[in-house]
């Protein structure tokens, strides 16, 4: 049972997560684990986030999430990245792919693009 | 996919984005589902503290007539209405009926939401159980949906931990708590009584109404029931006035719905766009159009209880009055986008079979007349049919509309008389000229070979499965090898002679 401080409390601190304000810095990585994203293959796509995050030792700035359906199916598995005021939408993911974002968005904060939804033919 | 600048790197910079507005979808895709504080953080659960602490339930009500809100699993009923109805029963006990068994083939926004957002449709449905004096809530979902039933359980599970749902809610006195209940896929289980009828534990039968469910539903007692799409629409009509969701639709249909747009379309997924956008729209700009060069023919709406809009109502506004107008319906929210190799009897056929399966069998007209319809539709696609065949579906439609007893039996005629309606030609074509435009029905085409374009490699030849293909004599110029020739009275009409010819050599006819 909570109280409705302690629920405001909980409410200000993940909105600050999830809207990253006042964390620069700070990254949010979400993938698709709907029905759809899984049946795609999002488990180790979102595996790979949560373990190349950890091995670079950057938990405490880049949050691994998962996630609903966006609503795109052919494009699953759909990985975003938050930074910011700036979303990229990842698609067609797979774990060898989640590495490279790891590497070069996430640590090295620039955006693979050829992997993103507008570079992808379906 | 449609880009704005050089490349779209985001989802929200694609066309297929940028013309939708995400109310029920709000959260589907931003939020972890199975972490109640990040819903919490979407202001989740803020609206429910509104209704228990400024809220009389009449003004809850009122808020959701205001609003215009109506049901989003086919019917349309004004949502504020029903919950009116329900309150103004007196009983010790009324309940709060979530419809989760999204039985349409081909939509799926439900248990995306369920997947996605399954706490806002606990939230509002807490806000309902204020409104209407009821303290038990049901959600009535398919075990066919395993990780949405695993989601809702963990959300209910970490609402209860933050006393958000069991007694004394918020401080304010008031009790609610949901049940799950896992149905087994019947298509009539989404029908409203036998909805009911199941959770009591017997079989998914619908009961005649009246009585209507606000007045004796679950258990005999008075109860609503409203489906996911519907839920996930009130706590945002509760925190941003009715005004703000009336602001959004056509006059009658108010705010947006979700379709899930799959077929014969480039970007198939799910949709929310603002009630009355013309089928144009979600079809050339946020689907990208028909794939293949082919053109567009048809969309179906509503699934095995809806009809078709052909190519000349392209322009037709989605909503409940102008779709009800062309003898379609909303329904859930299905939409399927048909080309031209498509055959429109074939589809009718499609979905009567389907109404036929689940017809669960209680009343005459709709479990046999159902089945009549559908031999007559076989017959007409064997080649077999006569022009009086077309009459006596429409005589057997009409009187399967007005006879049967529940709403599956009452619509199940409608892909038949939405396709005799826009496309009597092609039933015509059928049955007059023993011929399939869209050469669908096995019946009516024969594949052919065509011995000066066959080289003879028998690619086709060792893939038949029964063996209809064999050589012949003739070696066309300039060729090396002899032709083959198809067995017509052997043949299958599989298709995987024309599927493993290289060199366009077979056809239909």
């Amino acid at each position: 049972m909570k109280s409705m401080q302690e629920l405001s409390a909980i409410r200000e601190k993940m909105k600050a997560e999830i809207t990253l304000e006042g964390k620069t810095g700070c990254k949010r990585v979400v993938v698709g684990m709907a029905t759809c994203g899984i049946a795609a293959g999002a488990t180790p796509v979102l595996n790979a986030f949560v373990e190349g995050v950890k091995a670079a030792g950057l938990e405490d700035m880049i949050s691994v999430k998962q996630t609903g359906c966006v609503g795109i199916c052919q494009y699953e598995p759909v990985a975003e990245v938050y930074d910011g005021t700036t979303r990229t939408t990842y698609v067609k993911m797979d774990a060898e792919k989640a590495k490279r974002v790891v590497e070069e968005h996430l640590k090295g904060g620039n955006i693979v693009t050829e992997y993103t939804i507008g570079a992808t033919e379906v | 996919m449609m880009q704005n600048k050089e490349i779209a790197t985001a989802l929200t910079d694609t066309e297929f984005y940028q013309i939708q507005k995400r109310v029920a979808l709000k959260n589907c895709g931003v939020i972890d589902p199975e972490n109640i504080d990040e819903y919490l953080a979407m202001d989740g659960y803020m609206a429910l503290h509104k209704v228990l602490t400024e809220m009389t339930p009449d003004d809850v009500i009122q808020v959701m007539i205001d609003s215009g809100l109506r049901g989003r699993g086919g019917a349309g009923f004004p949502t504020g209405l029903k919950w009116k109805f329900a309150k103004g029963y007196e009983a010790p006990q009324k309940y709060v009926c979530c419809n989760a068994d999204e039985g349409d083939p081909g939509a799926f926004m439900d248990r995306s939401v369920l997947e996605g957002d399954p706490h806002v449709v606990l939230e509002a449905m807490a806000i309902a159980g204020y409104a209407i004096g009821s303290s038990q809530g049901y959600i009535y979902v398919r075990a066919e949906y395993p990780i949405a039933v695993k989601r809702l359980q963990i959300a209910l599970q970490q609402a209860r931990e933050y006393g958000l749902f069991g007694e004394n809610i918020y401080g304010t006195g008031f009790n609610f708590d949901i049940d799950i209940r896992l149905g087994a896929g019947a298509f009539v289980c989404g029908e409203e009584t036998a909805l009911m009828t199941s959770i009591e534990g017997n079989r998914g039968e619908p009961r005649p109404r009246p009585p209507f469910p606000a007045e004796k539903g679950l258990f005999q007692s008075p109860s609503i029931l409203n489906n996911v799409e519907t839920w996930a629409n009130i706590p945002q009509i509760i925190l941003n006035g009715p005004e703000w969701f009336a602001s959004t639709g056509t006059e009658k249909s108010k705010g947006t719905k979700v379709f899930a747009l799959g077929g014969k379309i480039r970007h198939t997924g799910l949709v929310e766009i603002p009630m009355g956008t013309p089928l144009r729209t979600v079809i050339e700009d946020i689907g990208g159009g028909i794939p293949n060069g082919k053109k567009f023919k048809a969309a179906q709406t509503g699934g095995p209880s809806g009809g078709c809009i052909p190519a000349s109502h392209i322009d037709v506004q989605m909503d409940y009055e102008h779709l009800a107008e062309i003898g379609s319906i909303m329904g859930s929210g299905g939409l399927i986008v048909m080309d031209e190799d498509n055959c429109m009897v074939d589809i009718a056929k499609f979905f009567l079979k389907f109404t036929v399966d689940e017809s669960c069998g209680k009343c005459t007209p709709c479990r046999i007349g159902t089945k009549r319809m559908l031999e007559i539709l076989e017959k007409i696609t064997a080649g077999n049919g006569t022009l009086e065949d077309i009459d006596r579906l429409e005589e057997l439609a009409a009187y399967i509309k007005q006879n049967a007893l529940c709403g599956l039996g009452q619509t199940a005629p409608n892909p038949v008389l939405s396709t005799v309606r826009f496309f009597r030609e092609e039933y015509e074509s059928h049955i007059v000229d023993r011929h399939c435009p869209a050469q669908v029905c096995k019946e009516l085409f024969r594949y052919v070979v065509d011995p000066d374009k066959c080289i003879g490699c028998t690619q086709c030849l060792r893939n038949c499965p029964p063996f209809a293909i064999s050589k012949t004599d003739y070696i066309a110029e300039g060729h090396k090898l002899p032709s083959v020739t198809i067995d017509q009275e052997k043949c299958i009409k599989c298709g995987a002679c024309i599927e493993k010819c290289k060199f366009d050599a077979i056809s239909k006819q």
